[in-house]
């Protein structure tokens, strides 16, 4: 499968992203440069980390402007894969790709640490090979990683179950003092309506490998791969009779 | 044409900045202060526009990236 990492001016975690993909994975990943227009033919666009035009103005509102948004956006609609991470989930949430937004933790401290997310759907491409109900563990590091929204928008997340992850305690309980910076019932991630755009603010591709601390991440990951695969068995099944 | 826009958290969006803010004020003896709230002020300036198209254009650009209207208002004033 092919996947393309956007660098942004003040992208960070894009060549840890490409690295996961790569060396830990053995996926086909490229890198995609913010000034470029063209998708390179990939088949999920991951928006990475970092501090995207420093955070000036809001975080992410300048990079969705970015002439590489254009074609992602574009992508996204016709049913692209797209995952945002930690800044990623900003641009998403700033270019109207998911709904809510991404404000001061409440605490006002930058946090940064391991956290508990309990896994709340598998019916997406970026979950399918998790359990619902799994507690993975995962890093953060964010500034800005308060999920808020209006309420009405709140009901509809749950009703159509586009809330993917939350923050928890180690036994799974979205509890006051399991959540790191105050967002509105402790969501951590969301999918869009049609399930192909995902954003969340802990970083999967820095649970990747053992040594690293924990491999949770990877099932986000492989979730993704065996999607995309089963997407391709499927078409493949279709055209077979024919021949 | 001299445009200043004032950008304030949307009442009812969580403003924890405003919050610390009127805690330190009221640890400070200004226990009179509240509803503190924290926004973003920017200026600039706009060129062969009368007041008409200077106030269309700026809240053009506020619509498009000055504001995010998830969790901000904002208002705004001319200057020739």
């Amino acid at each position: 499968m092919r996947w393309g990492v956007v660098t942004f001016p003040g992208s960070n975690d894009d060549h840890d992203t490409l690295y996961v993909l790569d060396h830990v994975l053995g996926e086909d990943a490229v890198s995609l440069w913010h000034k470029d227009r063209d998708l390179q033919g990939v088949e999920c666009v991951v928006l990475p980390g970092g501090f995207s035009y420093g955070d000036y103005l809001r975080c992410g509102a300048m990079a969705r402007f970015s002439p590489i948004m254009e074609s992602v956006v574009a992508f996204a609609g016709a049913g692209g894969l797209v995952w945002g991470i930690c800044n990623g989930f900003q641009v998403l949430c700033e270019a109207g790709l998911l709904p809510g937004a991404l404000i001061r933790n409440r605490g006002l401290r930058f946090v940064c640490g391991q956290v508990h997310l309990r896994l709340e759907t598998t019916d997406t491409p970026f979950t399918g090979r998790c359990a619902r109900g799994e507690v993975l563990t995962l890093p953060i590091k964010h500034g800005e990683g308060c999920y808020v929204a209006d309420p009405a928008t709140l009901e509809r997340l749950d009703e159509n179950r586009q809330v993917v992850l939350r923050y928890v305690d180690a036994s799974g309980r979205a509890t006051a003092g399991a959540n790191p910076n105050g967002s509105l019932n402790n969501i951590a991630g969301v999918v869009n309506e049609q399930r192909n755009v995902f954003g969340l603010m802990p970083h999967p591709e820095h649970a990747s490998e053992k040594v690293l601390g924990g491999e949770d991440g990877l099932k986000l990951f492989r979730s993704v791969i065996a999607a995309h695969r089963e997407v391709g068995d499927r078409r493949g099944a279709a055209v077979a009779p024919g021949h | 044409m001299r445009a200043r826009v004032y950008i304030t958290p949307k009442k009812g969006v969580l403003d924890p900045q405003g919050k610390a803010v009127e805690h330190s004020l009221h640890a400070l003896g200004f226990p009179e202060a509240h509803d503190v709230h924290l926004g973003k002020y920017v200026e600039l300036s706009l060129e062969g526009l009368d007041v008409g198209g200077a106030r269309e254009r700026t809240d053009a650009m506020c619509r498009k990236l000055l504001v995010n209207g998830v969790i901000e208002d904002y208002r705004f004033e001319i200057d020739e």
